[in-house]
């Protein structure tokens, strides 16, 4: 490490995104750049129309799905564990533990390194590699969950509560809001793991995804499209749909549905009454509080820059255990993604 | 509690009626007694504790995370019980969480200083969701949008009964509801609303002086013995035998010989008396009864406890209370024709033509056991609380003895300053000489007036201190009021009054004039 080298000097945040000027490439960026390293595939870090795009394997599956092939993206696949030097910056991606294919991006100048970890989480996750700690001079962390408030439950748990309440209203169909990347996937993976068997349906819009995920060796049991399904079929049933579709005339085909939806902002109970829940399912793919606390010490860094959501809460925590902590603002990050 | 705490929760964001039934009835179903009871009681608003103050979790709060977090964290949530509930963690060794039953007991009996740390000793065994519904009930309304009327329309529904057959029993149960549960869900007898010996809240009487007599037709009117005892109710039904104090409170541990001699079903008012063949002892016979873990069996033998029966509120599972006083009257008579019992009897009533010839039975009652008369209108419903109109008390006469002050004390809370609490005393003739003999003590029946003039005449008086206690020169003579007097072993004078006040300071009469203990014994039936 280089003591007079300021961080800031060679990554800093810009308005088309987080720039990493000796490397000369964006990370996440927000708009179409001429190079960019994406963390994973939401539409929030991942985005059509960049001239060359580094990420793991997965991840340029999922944006390839998204967007259309993306033929004028020149694809860089690299795995976990594998460096490549862009400029004269060596590139790494290590698991993030978000979804399938996420990663954080490792960077390293001149004896510096900084970890940019993307969203992340620790809790195991069956579709997807656990989160790996990487030691570094500044580590630059989501806030999306950063409040004590925020301390997610075993999702086992909360699947639990799903499972219970089909069994009290057997004659109802729970429609389940899940975001169609990572969460869906997950809830059905989770979903098996505590025995149920039956068919789940699934909206249109998470079809296609699922069928990566299966391509990718995600085995999600006997999923079917809705389509053109008879009533009768539902009662009793679980159905996976974007949450967008629970307020959707489409939900009104069922007969007296149960809206579950699965997000971390369940947790909090005004923001679950908002998304109309008859049952919020405290289910995230961030870090809660615990884990966001945990993370900035096992990672040991000197520095923490903190991104979207509550930056104040998790910067005063860094700074009361010696971190020299501090916000930092990039543009285009969707914060209510939870 | 986690059960309970689940059911709050799913209550709490299902807005269709319907399925807020199925939720409760669901919960009432699986979960074992008694916390289906507490369940039922915290929805229907029936649970009662003192509440515990915002001050108190916001100090828990900053506590555990800092101001700093805690006030972030409060903004953004928005809810203060909410708040903690979210960011207190469960405690690795926090043992298993408490069942509510477990919590309605511990609130009903910790004090306000226990409170806390039985607080935090839950929050760390409860998940976020039983914090949360533990501390909605302790501070208060729950807000699940659930009325009393639909909690007990689920009731009702797993018993498949009408919700109007659980109203019409509803206001004579109490928490956790056993014996509705059991009809309910088990087939056993439906519940009178007496179930369980549960106490029903009393009806009381106005006081009323003579000349306020003549604005009422005494047509209207039926009389009665005031006894001189404590006004007590028993309830018995399915089983359990009880014997409550006017406020309600459970005295059939010291009064074993009432409890055993119950052999009906059905609810009463009454006196309690200690009975000697067929005299009342005074007053003081009964004190000795009171207030007392154990009874000896020498207590019970010498002190007999009795009942005489007022008015009957409930019998054989019927509730009589909307009746007329004379409708209910006439039921009691014939209930206690059918079979006397040793143990109750049926107070007469006093038969009399106007309020004239009323007032010379009142006069010729010498009895120590009576305190006085009873007027209760004939066509009363049996009304809880003290409504105004209906009953009135004329109490008797009270006795007066005059007395030298020997002793004051300062009194307590807005009295603190004063010396406002006398003992007065009598005077008797030992070893030849003549001396005063404290017979009682009194702290009311003065004006705010004549206690600013008895406290600077106790301090212009004082010949010795001891503490907070002036012994005075024996010179001021006050007449004591008392409604009742008798022998007393605790008492150095050997006598107790009942009831002792202030009625005079009779500064015109010499102390050398005042009462002797002779003259009080007199007064001794």
């Amino acid at each position: 490490m280089t003591d007079t080298l300021d961080p800031r000097s060679w990554l800093y945040p810009t308005p088309r995104g987080l720039y990493c000027k000796p490397g000369d490439f964006y990370i996440d960026p927000a708009v179409a750049v001429p190079r960019a390293v994406i963390t994973h595939g939401h539409g929030d870090h991942a985005r059509p129309g960049h001239r060359a795009a580094l990420a793991t394997p997965e991840t340029l599956a999922i944006m390839r799905a998204r967007f259309e092939d993306m033929p004028d993206t020149q694809q860089q696949p690299l795995k976990y564990g594998e460096s490549v030097q862009i400029g004269e910056v060596d590139v790494e991606l290590a698991p993030a533990g978000h979804i399938l294919g996420s990663a954080q991006a490792v960077l390293a100048y001149r004896g510096q390194r900084i970890v940019v970890s993307g969203d992340f989480k620790r809790r195991p996750d069956p579709t997807c590699p656990p989160f790996e700690p990487i030691p570094c001079d500044v580590f630059i962390t989501e806030a999306t969950f950063a409040l004590p408030v925020f301390h997610h439950p075993s999702d086992m748990g909360e699947i639990g509560k799903l499972l219970r309440s089909v069994a009290t209203f057997p004659e109802r169909t729970h429609l389940v809001g899940v975001y169609a990347l990572g969460k869906c996937q997950r809830v059905i993976r989770l979903l098996r793991a505590a025995g149920w068997d039956k068919r789940i349906w699934l909206h249109g819009g998470l079809m296609a995804l699922c069928k990566l995920y299966q391509e990718q060796g995600v085995d999600l049991g006997d999923i079917a499209h809705v389509g053109d399904a008879i009533l009768e079929t539902f009662r009793g049933a679980i159905v996976l749909c974007p949450p967008s579709a629970l307020a959707d005339r489409w939900s009104r085909r069922f007969a007296d549905p149960v809206p579950a939806v699965c997000s971390g902002w369940m947790r909090v109970r005004a923001r679950a009454r908002q998304s109309g829940a008859e049952l919020p399912l405290v289910i995230s793919d961030h870090a809660d509080w615990g884990e966001l606390c945990q993370t900035l010490k096992d990672v040991g860094a000197p520095k923490v820059w903190v991104t979207h959501g509550r930056e104040e809460a998790l910067v005063h925590m860094a700074r009361s255990i010696g971190i020299d902590a501090e916000a930092l603002h990039l543009a285009g990050r969707d914060e209510e993604d939870g | 509690m986690q059960a309970f705490a689940a059911l709050l929760d799913a209550l709490s964001y299902q807005p269709a009626r319907n399925a807020k039934l199925r939720l409760i009835e669901t919960y009432l179903r699986e979960t074992p007694d008694p916390d289906r009871g507490w369940a039922l009681a915290a929805l229907t608003g029936g649970l009662d504790f003192p509440a515990a103050k915002p001050a108190l979790l916001r100090g828990f709060g900053e506590d555990k995370i800092g101001p700093e977090l805690f006030h972030w964290s409060y903004d953004y949530v928005g809810d203060l019980a909410e708040t903690l509930s979210l960011i207190w963690e469960t405690g690795p060794d926090a043992g298993p969480p408490p069942t509510l039953g477990e919590v309605v007991d511990t609130l009903q009996r910790a004090t306000k200083m226990q409170t806390p740390a039985i607080l935090k000793r839950w929050l760390d065994a409860l998940d976020a969701t039983g914090r949360w519904a533990l501390l909605k009930l302790l501070t208060g309304a729950l807000r699940v949008g659930v009325s009393a009327r639909l909690a007990k329309q689920a009731a009702a529904n797993i018993g498949n009964k009408s919700v109007d057959e659980v109203e019409e029993i509803w206001h004579g149960l109490t928490p956790p509801y056993r014996p509705l549960l059991d009809w309910l869900l088990h087939d056993a007898p439906k519940p009178s609303t007496n179930a369980g010996g549960a106490f029903l809240p009393p009806m009381l009487a106005n006081p009323i002086e003579r000349a306020e007599l003549e604005a009422l037709d005494p047509a209207h009117f039926r009389a009665e013995w005031k006894w001189d005892g404590i006004r007590v109710q028993v309830a018995a039904s399915g089983g359990v035998k009880r014997l409550y104090s006017r406020a309600g409170e459970d005295i059939s541990a010291a009064f074993p010989d009432i409890i055993e001699a119950i052999d009906f079903e059905g609810v009463f008012d009454g006196e309690l008396l200690v009975r000697r063949d067929e005299t009342v002892a005074p007053f003081n016979d009964l004190q000795q009864r009171l207030n007392r873990k154990a009874v000896t069996p020498k207590m019970l033998k010498e002190h007999p406890a009795h009942v005489r029966l007022y008015d009957v509120l409930w019998l054989e599972g019927e509730d009589l209370r909307a009746l007329s006083f004379d409708q209910r009257r006439a039921r009691l008579e014939a209930w206690n024709a059918e079979k006397p019992r040793a143990r109750f009897d049926v107070s007469p009533l006093v038969i009399f033509t106007d309020w004239a010839h009323l007032a010379t039975l009142r006069e010729q009652m010498t009895s120590d056991g009576i305190e006085g008369l009873m007027l209760k209108r004939g066509d009363s419903a049996y009304l809880a609380g003290r409504p105004k109109g209906p009953w009135f008390k004329w109490k008797r006469d009270p006795m007066l003895v005059d007395c030298v002050l020997m002793y004051a004390q300062r009194g307590h809370g807005k009295r603190s300053s004063f010396y406002s609490d006398y003992t007065f005393g009598c005077w008797r003739e030992a070893d030849g000489k003549r001396e005063l003999a404290p017979v009682g003590k009194a702290y009311f029946g003065f004006t705010d007036e004549e206690l600013r003039w008895l406290d600077k005449w106790v301090r212009d008086h004082t010949t010795n201190r001891f503490g907070p206690v002036r012994e005075v020169a024996p010179e001021l003579v006050l007449e004591i009021a008392f409604d009742g007097i008798a022998r007393s072993t605790r008492h150095k004078s050997g006598v107790a009054m009942r009831f002792p006040r202030i009625n005079r300071i009779r500064t015109d009469k010499p102390a050398a004039e005042a009462d002797t203990i002779d003259s009080l014994v007199r007064l001794m039936p």
